[in-house]
């Protein structure tokens, strides 16, 4: 089963049309929305699509690299100030706006990339353990570093970031503009690192998750492969930041400590480390959440109990099942298989 | 360098030295877990600070603040040693033995999972808000040598802290527990086979270590009299670089890796800024763990395939 997997696996997503549908669906549930939700619906959805981005990259890392880094949060931070100071920089003003907005992230992404290779050289030469605590300390640095900023609004924040504006011509609210461009940056993100992983050198990512020795007697370079999912899963963490960043349209270096890196662990924990459809699907599971049961359950005990209960999650999925949701499936293998169930002459013939 | 400035040093290097006292009590449980398990007990720290959050509802049911004196420490030091050996044995039992046989990186996240539930019951529990400690060793200057002060509450943490490590190091190194506890680090499978059972040795690393967590947040609630439930996150962290300071698994080291880290905290304060005092610990953990991996008592160890 698991060579049909992953024969299925590195089949799919290889052709251009299929993401275009995914982008263009999504752009429709977006004009779907504007009609019919309400501002803080659809705020609360299109933090899915930069949680989405967030946690898809952390799995590189911790998912299918088998490395542990607890600070997704600093580069997350790099990129959404990077992002928020572009945006407002009168020498990008040529720019028409929603290309503008479009073309950030890139940037926001390759700062952040710099900062991961920055992090990630020294640092990746430590196993487990000694690498989730030099990337919590970075992460910290990070945030001191822009703790003392004047330039990025130090301890009171960066207000005021702009949001890609409405485009009326084509019927698009500003609302409409934001979730288009972050749905964008999700199918790109998704893509790109699906076809990493499934790749001859996303293959040198699981060798060295499976059995670090055995990967290097068979000539992969530890060291290098380790840096170099670093520095991807960091390029998408900017990318995430970024769109972050011109969602909320508020950004404070208070926001990226050490529990939001935790938020997306939980995330890609949920979801399974190892399966990215896992990790949309838990991103969206713990994006909505506090925000439609841990309020209520706040109102009711007049305590903020999110952290209790993530932390409890956490506890509980490793003791009872450390896969996750999906663990190392994608949803697709899953659909795939529930199709060859539920059709075994279809499935027949295709063979 | 003038007399002023002598004295100011030596001022430093006294209030360092006592600061890095208590961070190698507290190093000392994160290595002696290591040593064992090959586990960074994130929940140490948060052991740690209901060590305090004990010892301050006990000073104040007992109304310790009034009666400071020796006596009045050794019972708070007794009330926190005694919960934090407790959560301890939890901790232990509860979430890290289910999961001996599993990946490390599962037992990692499970640590980090104990020690934010720990942060965030604490804050519903005892409240957000800091609390002020009871003061039982009044601060006052003992006696001065020269111009150089020597204060009760630097000499009670270093009585103290001494005291407690010459313990440890009697415990570890003369008597039968000890003996069987150096066994089980060195190679837990054969320490299996000569009869020793591991679990319960594992029991009683945690109670050991988190009775010097005890002791500690004790010390540190004398030192700055401010607690609230977030106080062990950066104290374990730095706590934990003084560890791999010193060489993650070694007594020695982290007592040595401790006061190093005391003063160089207290020397970074007193002479540059206060500001990148809390980015001075991951500092010096980059720099060591860069140089000297294995830490500067450490024995570097090859792994064999």
């Amino acid at each position: 089963m698991e060579m049909r997997d992953e024969a299925a696996r590195s089949q799919a997503l290889k052709s251009i049309p299929g993401p275009l549908i995914g982008i263009v669906i999504l752009i429709a549930i977006a004009y779907l929305l504007d009609a019919t939700a309400n501002p803080y619906t659809q705020f609360v959805l299109t933090m899915i699509l930069a949680n989405a981005v967030l946690a898809t990259s952390l799995n590189l890392v911790n998912g299918f690299t088998g490395q542990f880094s607890l600070g997704h949060a600093g580069f997350m931070a790099v990129g959404a100030y990077t992002s928020a100071w572009l945006a407002t920089r009168p020498e990008l003003a040529f720019l028409p706006d929603y290309l503008k907005f479009l073309s950030l992230p890139i940037a926001a992404g390759l700062l952040a990339a710099i900062a991961g290779y920055i992090v990630g050289l020294p640092s990746l030469r430590l196993k487990g353990d000694y690498l989730a605590i030099v990337t919590l300390g970075f992460g910290e640095i990070i945030r001191v570093i822009l703790l003392n900023s004047e330039a990025v609004g130090g301890a009171r924040g960066l207000y005021g970031i702009p949001a890609a504006a409405a485009i009326p011509s084509l019927g698009m609210s500003e609302f409409i503009s934001q979730f288009s461009i972050s749905s964008i940056w999700l199918v790109i993100t998704f893509v790109t690192l699906w076809r990493i992983v499934h790749s001859a050198k996303g293959r040198a990512f699981l060798s060295v998750r499976e059995d670090e020795i055995a990967a290097e007697a068979m000539g992969i370079n530890i060291t290098q492969t380790k840096v170099r999912a670093f520095v991807i899963s960091a390029f998408f963490a900017g990318v995430g930041g970024a769109l972050f960043a011109h969602t909320v349209k508020y950004l404070n270096p208070a926001t990226f400590t050490f529990t939001k890196s935790v938020d997306i662990i939980i995330m890609i924990v949920l979801g399974g480390m190892g399966s990215f459809t896992g990790s949309v699907i838990a991103a969206a599971i713990i994006t909505v959440l506090p925000e439609m049961v841990l309020r209520e359950l706040q109102q009711l005990t007049g305590v903020d109990l999110r952290m209790v209960i993530y932390s409890l999650m956490l506890i509980l999925f490793m003791i009872l099942k450390p896969t996750g949701i999906l663990g190392t499936l994608e949803a697709t293998d899953i659909l795939r298989k529930l199709r060859e169930r539920f059709k075994p002459a279809a499935a027949q013939e295709s063979k | 360098m003038d007399q002023g400035h002598s004295q100011e040093f030596i001022q430093h290097l006294i209030n360092g030295i006592s600061l890095g006292s208590i961070y190698a009590l507290i190093a000392l449980g994160y290595t002696m877990v290591y040593g064992i398990l090959q586990l960074i007990n994130f929940a140490h720290s948060e052991v740690y600070m209901v060590g305090a959050f004990a010892a301050f509802y006990v000073g104040k049911a007992l109304g310790l603040a009034d009666h400071p004196g020796v006596l009045a420490l050794l019972v708070l030091i007794f009330s926190a040693v005694v919960v934090c050996s407790l959560l301890g044995i939890t901790i232990e039992r509860l979430a890290y033995r289910p999961l001996r046989k599993a990946p490390k990186l599962n037992i990692l996240i499970t640590a980090i999972g104990v020690s934010l539930l720990l942060q965030y019951s604490g804050q519903i529990i005892f409240g957000a808000d800091p609390k002020l400690f009871p003061e039982v060793i009044k601060d006052s200057p003992l006696f001065s040598i020269g111009t150089v002060e020597v204060r009760s509450l630097d000499l009670t943490i270093l009585i103290v802290s001494t005291l407690v490590m010459a313990g440890l190091h009697f415990l570890v190194h003369y008597t039968k527990i000890g003996t069987a506890m150096r066994a089980v680090s060195s190679n837990a499978n054969v320490a299996n086979l000569m009869g020793i059972n591991v679990d319960r040795i594992i029991t009683y690393t945690f109670v050991i270590g988190s009775s010097l967590a005890g002791v500690a947040s004790v010390l540190v609630g004398l030192k700055y009299p401010k607690i609230d439930p977030l106080m062990g996150m950066l104290f374990g962290i730095k706590a934990f670089v003084a560890a791999v300071l010193g060489g993650i698994g070694s007594l020695p080291g982290a007592m040595l890796g401790g006061v190093i880290l005391g003063l160089c905290e207290e020397m970074v304060v007193g002479y540059l800024s206060s500001t990148y005092r809390d980015a001075l610990a991951f500092g010096i953990l980059i720099l060591i763990l860069l140089l000297r991996p294995a830490g500067l008592l450490g024995t570097v160890t090859r792994e064999k395939v």
